[in-house]
């Protein structure tokens, strides 16, 4: 259990760059948040090495082979990464995925990836 | 066995930000509660209320099957995909989000607040090319029976959406009853009360309440107060 002041760093994929940034800005803008983001993946091994990340959110506009490539490299190179999808592509659910993720909520996500 | 789930108005999450007022069936934005995320496939059911001349600006959307119903007054749309547009009560909007969509909606009245459902839905395939559309519907067609508005199916009565639901509406007279097929093995069907009572299934179900049934084939609904309102969304449980 993480504490109240500890920070939750946040990895988010999305092709849609707009999204993407959007994503970001809503995630960097609470107080114990720390987004970072990419819309490829050519770049994913070398961020899940260099930081760690509590969550992965997968967003919208890759294939089902990449979110399997994904899922197992998360795993791989960050243990203990939670991976769920962001739906919705905005603040409507955002809070809502992040939270249930974190505290493994049942049903929190449509699609638990992990 | 049947199982149902019963949501009383009053323990809705509710969101006041002056020029919107929101009640949140489901978990929404800072509405929280893990008890309550979802019907299924059905993940939002916001009752919006939106104050003379202003709206929802410019956000993004994808992933998501959404659909908003008018109540009362006038809503104006604006999209990425060069939808500029106004819906009304009788209408229904629907928008697949897929791989990103941007829109604005905006309370057209200058003299009266807007009144409309947003409602939220997974859809089955993602990734799809942005879609919208809208259309109107004969309230008349709903007078003491229910009127599809939404399917799967493009050649289907209503709008259609990337997912196996069917919406119903009806405006029942006091005493009228109606059965209701469930049309695909395994879904779940989630009532919304616009307006007076109903007893579904034995439940009294009461304005803005919302009442889930599933694990059944099909059940009954009776209006227990004069021109009594109801919304139904039948959608798969998982």
């Amino acid at each position: 259990m993480k504490s109240m002041n500890s920070r939750t760093n946040i990895l988010v994929l999305n092709r849609n760059e707009g999204i993407l940034e959007v994503i970001l800005r809503l995630i960097n803008n609470h107080e114990n948040w720390h987004g970072v983001g990419q819309s490829e993946l050519n770049n994913l091994a070398h961020l899940l090495i260099k930081g760690h990340f509590d969550l992965l959110l997968i967003g919208s506009g890759f294939s089902p082979a990449e979110e399997q490539e994904i899922v197992k490299t998360s795993n791989e190179l960050n243990p203990g990464i939670k991976i769920v999808h962001h739906w919705g592509g905005g603040s409507g659910l955002l809070t809502n995925e992040i939270l249930a993720a974190l505290e493994g909520v049942e049903g929190g996500n449509y699609e638990i990836m992990t | 066995m049947t199982n149902t789930v019963l949501h009383k108005s009053e323990t809705r999450g509710h969101a006041n930000h002056g020029w919107l007022n929101s009640h949140h069936t489901f978990s929404f934005a800072n509405y929280y509660n893990p008890e309550r995320m979802h019907f299924g496939v059905l993940r939002v059911l916001n009752d919006d209320i939106v104050a003379e001349a202003r709206g929802f600006g410019t956000h993004p959307h994808d992933n998501m099957e959404i659909i908003s119903i008018p109540l009362e007054g006038d809503l104006e749309h604006k999209d990425s995909m060069g939808n500029t547009t106004v819906i009304k009560e009788g209408d229904i909007q629907v928008m697949s989000a897929g791989t990103g969509i941007y829109h604005s909606e905006y309370n057209k009245n200058k003299d009266q607040a807007v009144k409309f459902l947003q409602i939220w839905v997974f859809p089955n395939k993602k990734n799809v090319t942005p879609r919208y559309d809208q259309i109107t519907l004969d309230v008349n067609d709903r007078h003491n029976k229910l009127q599809q508005i939404l399917s799967p199916n493009t050649d289907d009565a209503g709008v259609w959406i990337y997912q196996d639901a069917w919406f119903h509406m009806g405006n029942f007279d006091k005493g009228l009853t109606a059965t209701y097929d469930v049309k695909k093995k395994g879904n779940g069907v989630y009532t919304f009360v616009l307006k007076g009572s109903f007893n579904i299934a034995g439940f009294e179900v009461n304005q803005r309440d919302g009442f889930g049934i599933w694990d059944t084939d099909q059940f009954e609904l009776e209006a227990t107060t004069e021109d009594a309102q109801i919304l139904l969304m039948e959608v798969p449980m998982g």
